[in-house]
C-alpha cells in the first residue's frame, strides 16, 4: 500500500448504506427508554426517538419542537439499534444538535411543526443522513436534491388510517412507472410539472426507480397494514402512534414485524393478525382540523 | 446452481442483484422449505438482532443452524458476519448466534452511523483493490484455528474465511463490484 488508507466518512454512499440495511424492517416511534426496549424486543430494525408521538401532537395542540437531547440519549443507551429523531421542518439547528448528539439518522419531519415555510433544511452540508417525507414524486425529488437519502410516504400521522400513506405510495410509485414509459423530449415537460430537476427525473426513467430506498409512514396500525404498504412497493414501514396507542403494544409491534418480514403470505398474515387486542381507535380523514401531510414545500 | 438470500431483513435485494448481474439464479428465503434446494447461501447485512429474532420465531433458526454447517457455501455480510460467529461481543444479553464460523465478533465496533465509512482494502485473491463500506460495523476480534484473514481494515480482519464460508464487515453489495460476489462463488 502506498498511501495510508483514510476512513471515507459522510458520504452519499455510506448515507444511503444504512437506508439499504433497515429495508424490510421496521422503525418504532417511541418517547422514552421503556418503549424503545419495548421496540428493541418486538425486533425493530430502529427506532424513532420522539417527544410525542403523533396521536398526542395532534390532541396537544401547541408547538411541536426536537425531543429533549437528554431523552435521546436515554434511549440511545437503552437500545443496541439505530436511533433516529426528529427536526422541524427548516430547523437546521435542531439538525446540527441531532448530529452533534450523534443520532444516526435525521427525520425532518412535518409531523413537528415547520420553522421555515419557504426552505427545508440544506441536507448536503451534514455527515448524518436525512429521511424527509413525501406526498408525490415531485416533492420526493425535491427533498432527494437537497440531499435526503430516504423517502417515505407522509401518510397521515397520528391517525391511524392507512388511506393517506396509500395514496402517496401509489403516486409516488404510480409516476415513477409513467416517467419511465416518457421519451426523452416528454422527461422535460415530467421535470417542469413535478417541479423536480431534470437530472433527477432522468435517473428514475433509466433505472425504474427513485435514486434512494422508499419507505411507508403514516397510519400504519395493524400488520394488514404493514403488509399493504409493502405490496404497494414501500421498502420498509415507520410505525408512529399505531403500536404505543394500542391496547397491548408488545404483542402488535412483533406481530407488525412478522407482517412486514412476510408481507405476501396470507396464511402467516392471518396468523400474527389473530389476538392482539384492539388497534388504536383512529381517525377518518373527514374529521381531522389539520393535516399534517400540507406541511412541507 | 441456486444461491438462497436470507431475506427476513436487510439488505438481500442488493446482494440478489449482484448475484444476478453474474448471471446466477437466486432465490428469497424466508421459510424453512425455501432453504431445501438452495446451493450456497447469503447473510445480508441489516439488524442483527431482528434477523436472528424473526429466524427463531418463524421456525427458521434450526434448518439455518443445519445449512450453515453442512458445508456448502455460506457468505455473511455485517449483519450477516454476526449471525456466523461463534461468540457476539456487545450484543444484547439475550443475542444468539449460529455459531458456524470461529470467530468473535464485536457489535458496532467503530461506533454509530456518523463513523461509517468507505474505503479501498486490498484483498487476498484479487488483483486490484475492493472498495468496502462500512455501516455501522462490527469487528473481528479473535480468530480460531482455521480462519484465515482475506482484507484488513485498520489492521484488523475485514474479510475472512473458513472452509465454506466467508464473513466480511463490508457491505460488498453496495459497491458496484461483483468481484467479491465472484470469489464467494469460486469458493
Amino acid at each position: 500500500m502506498s498511501d495510508t488508507p483514510v476512513h471515507e466518512t459522510g458520504t452519499r454512499l455510506v448515507k444511503r448504506g444504512l437506508a439499504e440495511m433497515l429495508k424490510g424492517g421496521v422503525i418504532m416511534d417511541v418517547v422514552n427508554a421503556e418503549q424503545a426496549k419495548i421496540a428493541e424486543d418486538a425486533g425493530a430494525c430502529a427506532v424513532m426517538a420522539l417527544e410525542r408521538v403523533p396521536a398526542d401532537i395532534r390532541v396537544d395542540g401547541g408547538v411541536a419542537r426536537m425531543s429533549d437531547p437528554e431523552m435521546i440519549q436515554g434511549i440511545q443507551a437503552a437500545v443496541s439499534i439505530p436511533v433516529m429523531a426528529k427536526a422541524r421542518i427548516g430547523h437546521f439547528v435542531e439538525a446540527q444538535i441531532l448530529q452533534a448528539l450523534d443520532v444516526d439518522y435525521v427525520d425532518e419531519s412535518e409531523v413537528l411543526s415547520p420553522a421555515d415555510e419557504a426552505h427545508h433544511i440544506d441536507k448536503w452540508a451534514f455527515d448524518v443522513p436525512f429521511v424527509c417525507g413525501a406526498t408525490n414524486l415531485g416533492e420526493a425529488l425535491r427533498r432527494i436534491s437537497e440531499g435526503a437519502c430516504m423517502i417515505r410516504s407522509k401518510g397521515e400521522a397520528g391517525t391511524g388510517n392507512i388511506v393517506e400513506a396509500v395514496r402517496h405510495l401509489r403516486s409516488i410509485l404510480g409516476d415513477i412507472r409513467k416517467v419511465g414509459q416518457a421519451d426523452s423530449a416528454e422527461l422535460f415537460d415530467w421535470a417542469k410539472r413535478l417541479q423536480a430537476p431534470l437530472p433527477l427525473v432522468q435517473e428514475i426513467a433509466e433505472t425504474g426507480k427513485l435514486p434512494v430506498p422508499l419507505f411507508c409512514a403514516g397510519g400504519i396500525a395493524t400488520p394488514a397494514d404493514a403488509a399493504l404498504a409493502m405490496q404497494l412497493g414501500a421498502e420498509a414501514v415507520f410505525v408512529g402512534s399505531g403500536i404505543f396507542k394500542s391496547t397491548d403494544p408488545a404483542p402488535r409491534a412483533r406481530a407488525i414485524v412478522e407482517a412486514t418480514t412476510n408481507f405476501n403470505d396470507a396464511q402467516i398474515l392471518a396468523k400474527v393478525s389473530s389476538g392482539l387486542g384492539a388497534p388504536m381507535t383512529g381517525i377518518g380523514m373527514d374529521d381531522l382540523d389539520l393535516k399534517l401531510a400540507d406541511r412541507g414545500w | 446452481m441456486k444461491v438462497g438470500v436470507l431475506a427476513l431483513q436487510g439488505a438481500f435485494a442488493a446482494h440478489s442483484s449482484v448475484l444476478e448481474q453474474l448471471g446466477v439464479a437466486t432465490t428469497e428465503v424466508r421459510l424453512a422449505e425455501q432453504l431445501a434446494d438452495v446451493d450456497a447461501l447469503v447473510l445480508p447485512g441489516g439488524e442483527s438482532t431482528t434477523i436472528s429474532m424473526i429466524a427463531q420465531r418463524t421456525g427458521l433458526w434450526d434448518p439455518l443452524n443445519a445449512f450453515v454447517r453442512s458445508g456448502r457455501p455460506v457468505l455473511g455480510t455485517c449483519a450477516g458476519l454476526i449471525l456466523l460467529a461463534a461468540e457476539v461481543l456487545d450484543g444484547r444479553s439475550d443475542q444468539t448466534s449460529l455459531g458456524a464460523l470461529d470467530v468473535s465478533v464485536r457489535r458496532n465496533a467503530f461506533g454509530r452511523q456518523l463513523a461509517s465509512f468507505e474505503m479501498d482494502v486490498p484483498v487476498v485473491g484479487l488483483d486490484e483493490p475492493f472498495h468496502a463500506v462500512c455501516i455501522r460495523a462490527p469487528a473481528v476480534e479473535r480468530l480460531g484455528d482455521g480462519v484465515e484473514v482475506l482484507a484488513e481494515v485498520d489492521g484488523h480482519p475485514a474479510l475472512v474465511r473458513q472452509g465454506a464460508m466467508m464473513g466480511a464487515i463490508f457491505h460488498p453489495e453496495l459497491a458496484d463490484d461483483p468481484r467479491l460476489h465472484e470469489l464467494f462463488l469460486a469458493g
